[in-house]
């Protein structure tokens, strides 16, 4: 981990950044999320990590996602485990499976609690939280 | 590979009080315990020469040869499976103790975990929370009771378990608590409370969670032969193993978010102590939320995936049931010492000390240890 990215007005966790997912954060800012993907074998694999779990390669490269996703599980946050998240309850956060085959977790916007269901088909987009971080978010497909 | 059945016994435990204030450090409380558990081996502190703290906690060895006077502490380790820690330690102290590393092997947990810094507040700085702490934190999914509604959901909607299913499990160990002296809760529960309590992360109630709070226990682990010389009826472990899910660091890219690491340990315990599941009389599962303890049911094995919400029903784990579970009241309503009051608990259903909540003619047992991410571990007891 090299550094905590800082914004003063800003009060929820920040992604502690490293190295190997440096090009996943980026990508997420430029709204166009990349998936990391074993440059040997073409697994693709999230989150970011050094190596490749089937083949053993650390060559990487990075592929834009769809961001088709379905919904594979997600809870309704009533209780504030961070002051940041105060002011956002109820929460709906979600287990997407994405087009790719890995998972995103991530907030679910413009749906009521009583639609939401496995496999309802969602689309990722994009929400610039601060100057230096965009976060992952759905919205019904 | 060399069996581990039967080759070692718990000989001694102890627990302090568990209180929501202990007005003492978290070194005292592990050092009361652990003098406690000492005692009640008939050892005396300088034959103790194994320790295995918790991990995540303040209190290292070194505190232990400081505080009890140990000349030569040969076996240190650490479990770090977070609640399987506890039943992960012992799968390290037999280990140790049957390759004649050391004799008596000290397991000491302790925390302030009601009156000290909370347990959501510690959990992303460690380690083991770094791929949350960077991919899910931000957007705001951030604790256990979040993290594992996930998993809950997935098997509501999968196999239409309910949330009556887990009142079942929070009402009945409710019950148990009261039993025990030394059980935080002592308030009757019934499924219309717990369906009335307030929801924290849907499907998870405020009753589907446990306590958090202030107290300490430990247990000594002996060779079987220096075992039969103490002052307590041994418990021999027949059998014990840790588990690590697939995905461990995080639930969302695990395939299966319904199974656990205990899916992997419970074969091997259960084949290492040569019983069957109608042989285990009495079981502590490890609570940190009712849900887990129906998902460990399954992945045991006491019924199959999906049929744990029945499994849990009409009065089968309570007491006089067909699998009585948490007879000590659990980290749901007796106290959150990370799953070594479940080892105490199963040590003393089978001396035959489990008070008003004893089961009749408990002779053979089960404890897990279930932590972070899934960790999972099994150990299985006899008198």
């Amino acid at each position: 981990m090299e550094k905590i990215m800082s914004d003063t007005a800003y009060d929820k966790p920040m992604p502690p950044l490293n190295r190997d997912s440096k090009p996943f954060w980026d990508s997420l800012k430029d709204h166009a999320m990349r998936l990391q993907r074993c440059a040997d074998c073409g697994k693709i694999r999230h989150y970011p990590r050094p190596v490749c779990d089937s083949c053993y390669s650390m060559e990487v490269d990075w592929v834009r996602a769809s961001g088709q996703g379905k919904l594979h599980s997600w809870t309704i946050t009533h209780h504030a485990f961070h002051p940041g998240f105060l002011g956002d309850l109820p929460m709906m956060l979600v287990t997407v499976d994405m087009e790719e085959g890995v998972r995103i977790c991530a907030q679910i916007r413009d749906v009521e609690a009583d639609q939401l269901c496995v496999g309802m088909p969602v689309r990722l987009d994009y929400e610039d939280a601060t100057a230096d971080l965009t976060l992952p978010v759905f919205r019904p497909a | 590979m060399t069996s581990l059945m039967d080759k070692c016994a718990v000989t001694g435990i102890g627990e302090t009080a568990y209180t929501k204030n202990s007005g003492k450090s978290v070194v005292a409380l592990q050092m009361e315990a652990s003098l406690k558990a000492i005692a009640d081996a008939g050892l005396r502190p300088s034959d103790i020469d194994g320790v295995i703290p918790y991990g995540s906690l303040e209190v290292v060895a070194e505190e232990f040869v400081t505080n009890l006077g140990m000349q030569d502490l040969r076996f240190s380790a650490v479990t770090p499976l977070g609640g399987a820690s506890a039943v992960a330690a012992i799968q390290a102290a037999v280990s140790a103790l049957v390759a004649g590393v050391a004799n008596h092997v000290l397991i000491p947990i302790g925390r302030n975990g009601s009156s000290g810094e909370r347990i959501g507040a510690r959990a992303a700085a460690m380690p083991q929370f770094r791929a949350i702490g960077e991919y899910e934190m931000p957007s705001g999914n951030i604790a256990p009771p979040q993290l594992y509604a996930h998993m809950a959901r997935r098997h509501m909607e999968m196999y239409g378990t309910t949330s009556r299913q887990l009142a079942e499990i929070a009402v009945t160990v409710r019950s148990n608590a009261i039993l025990n002296d030394n059980a935080v809760m002592q308030k009757p529960m019934t499924i219309e409370d717990h369906q009335n309590s307030r929801m924290i992360s849907d499907p998870l109630r405020l009753f589907d969670c446990c306590l958090e709070s202030d107290g300490g226990a430990a247990v000594i682990i002996s060779r079987a032969e220096a075992a039969k010389d103490l002052a307590q009826k041994p418990i021999y472990i027949m059998g014990v193993a840790e588990g690590h899910p697939d995905s461990p660091s995080t639930i969302t890219q695990r395939p299966d978010i319904t199974t656990l690491g205990t899916a992997k340990a419970a074969p091997r315990a259960f084949g290492m102590a040569g019983v069957s599941h109608k042989d285990i009389d009495v079981a502590e599962i490890y609570d940190c939320f009712t849900y887990i303890v129906m998902c460990q049911l399954e992945d045991l094995g006491f019924c199959k995936k999906g049929e744990g919400g029945d499994f849990v029903s009409n009065g089968r784990i309570a007491l006089g049931g067909e699998l009585p579970i948490n007879t000590h009241g659990g980290l749901l309503s007796q106290s959150h010492i990370i799953g070594m009051n479940h080892v105490c608990e199963l040590v003393k259903q089978l001396r035959g000390t489990g008070g008003r909540a004893q089961v009749a003619n408990a002779n053979i047992g089960l404890v897990t240890g279930y932590g972070d991410m899934g960790d999972g571990a099994v150990a299985i007891m006899r008198n």
